[in-house]
């Protein structure tokens, strides 16, 4: 599988990646291949207060619409411009290039309720 | 119970092919990615497994008044190799399925949707019931592919034992591909010009590989539902289901009101003229309508999309939906709820895409 181990996972699809207290936030490769290519890509404002599960985007392809949950609590502070103006970026680099959002943790806020690289590689093995 | 396969399956799974359920067969969804097969449909040609399509033949004097009784188009007057549209409906008009008939020197032939097959068996015979026609269902004897786009004529060209680029438009032939019996029909549900191949199983792989090394492009199911969005053809359990009716759905041209009785026919002349009819609509932006994406006309709710997406040839998010009659006519501008959001759009002309000629 093609899952970076050094990433935590949310079962609906996110990675996230914690440098210091801020989470950068993507798609896993899995969820963009199942989207099939991107065709549309919203996100939220900077600065809106999230906690998991919260609708942070939406990602469309020719076949359907997903949504983009928010997989921490904590505040968006910087949203991917270049990857909502060229779709190629969440298609080719979903873990790379292809970022969507970075989230400032909230006081307390963990990333212990992630899964971890192997965990999701066996939920989506079950897929 | 365990999905039908087709005899490409192993070639699919073995290629990229992404499979998934469909109407109880696991078939590709994609390949490459829908986009770029879409593209190859629209500019080269592309190869379409299409062998979960349900293939019916009939034997006996009375096919053809069972075939005038169930079908809305007409069958007499078909001549040799003439294929036609045309719809199945249950008495009070709703579509049971929207099927081609075949003549063939022999008798005729029908190719049902893979998911009403074992529904369309069951309705005629049913139908068939006191008459001297017998049913038999061939869809697991042959395997049928389509080559499609602006270079399918092109690439077919010396395959068979007989010039198929002669075939008109919506005629079918039986003719051969490596020694072995095969029909090749100017049919397709792409909106470009083409051929479905129906052939042996076992030559299946060989005609595949063969079309590919040609320049084919193999393409999913994904593709075809958005090359025939494109074109506007209706998709059975979208557009068409047993709570529409053939004349609301824009096919009255496949109806033969004047052709004597058929199941359906007094239904379908006294339909009452409130009933919503299907339109096209184009959306403002990038984003794509939904299957139940309510349409909102001057503040109401009076619609809902059947089919929708934003289309790789033509770059637009285009949708299919039923309206009121009176919120029908080219240029209506109408709102789109798109998961809490609206979005403009406006009905459209169907086909949204025409092939030059």
């Amino acid at each position: 599988m093609t899952t970076p181990p050094d990433l935590r996972y949310a079962t609906s699809h996110e990675w996230v990646k914690l440098d210091g207290d801020v989470a950068t936030v993507g798609v896993t490769k899995f969820a963009v291949e199942q989207l099939t290519e991107p065709t549309f890509l919203e996100l939220k404002k900077v600065g809106l207060t999230v906690k998991p599960g919260d609708e942070v985007g939406i990602i469309e392809s020719v076949k359907s619409t997903s949504s983009i949950y928010a997989p921490v609590a904590g505040e968006v502070i910087a949203v991917n411009a270049d990857a909502v103006n060229d779709l190629a970026k969440v298609n080719d680099d979903p873990f790379g290039g292809g970022w969507m959002l970075k989230i400032k943790l909230a006081p307390g806020a963990s990333l212990d309720h992630l899964l971890t690289a192997t965990q999701y590689d066996a939920q989506i093995a079950g897929h | 119970m365990a999905n039908l396969r087709t005899p490409l399956y192993d070639w699919h799974a073995a290629h990229k092919g992404r499979m998934v359920p469909f109407a109880g067969w696991d078939m590709p969804v994609q390949y490459a990615g829908i986009i770029e097969e879409h593209k190859a449909v629209r500019t080269g040609a592309g190869l379409f497994d299409v062998s979960h399509m349900a293939r019916l033949s009939f034997d006996g004097p009375d096919t053809l008044p069972l075939l005038e009784e169930v079908f809305t188009n007409s069958v007499a007057g078909m001549k040799e190799g003439q294929v036609r549209y045309g719809l199945i409906c249950r008495e009070d008009g709703g579509i049971l399925d929207d099927v081609l008939v075949y003549k063939w020197p022999y008798g005729y032939a029908m190719v049902v949707n893979a998911g009403n097959r074992e529904k369309i068996v069951a309705w005629l015979t049913e139908r068939a019931a006191g008459k001297q026609v017998k049913l038999i269902d061939q869809t697991f004897d042959t395997c049928l592919i389509a080559v499609q786009g602006p270079k399918a004529v092109e690439l077919v060209s010396g395959l068979f034992a007989d010039d198929v680029s002669k075939l008109k438009y919506y005629y079918a032939t039986p003719t051969r591909y490596r020694n072995a019996g095969c029909m090749v029909s100017r049919t397709g549900y792409t909106g470009e010009d083409g051929f479905e191949v129906g052939l042996p199983n076992a030559l299946a792989v060989p005609f595949w590989e063969e079309l590919i090394a040609k320049g084919a492009v193999p393409c999913g199911l994904g593709a075809r539902d958005t090359l025939r969005l494109e074109a506007a053809m209706p998709l059975y359990g979208h557009e068409l289901n047993e709570q529409t009716d053939p004349i609301s759905a824009g096919l009255g041209w496949a109806v033969k009101l004047d052709k004597g009785e058929f199941v359906g026919r007094q239904a379908l002349k006294e339909l009452p003229d409130t009933r919503p009819v299907r339109v096209g609509l184009e959306l403002d932006g990038k984003r794509a309508a939904r299957e139940g994406s309510e349409v909102f006309v001057d503040g109401s709710a009076l619609g809902a999309v059947t089919s929708g997406s934003f289309v790789p040839h033509l770059q637009k998010s285009i949708a299919m939906a039923y309206l009121p009659k009176k919120y029908a006519a080219v240029g209506t501008p109408v709102l789109i709820d798109l998961r809490g959001t609206k979005v403009d759009a406006k009905v459209v002309p169907l086909p949204f895409y025409r092939r030059k000629s």
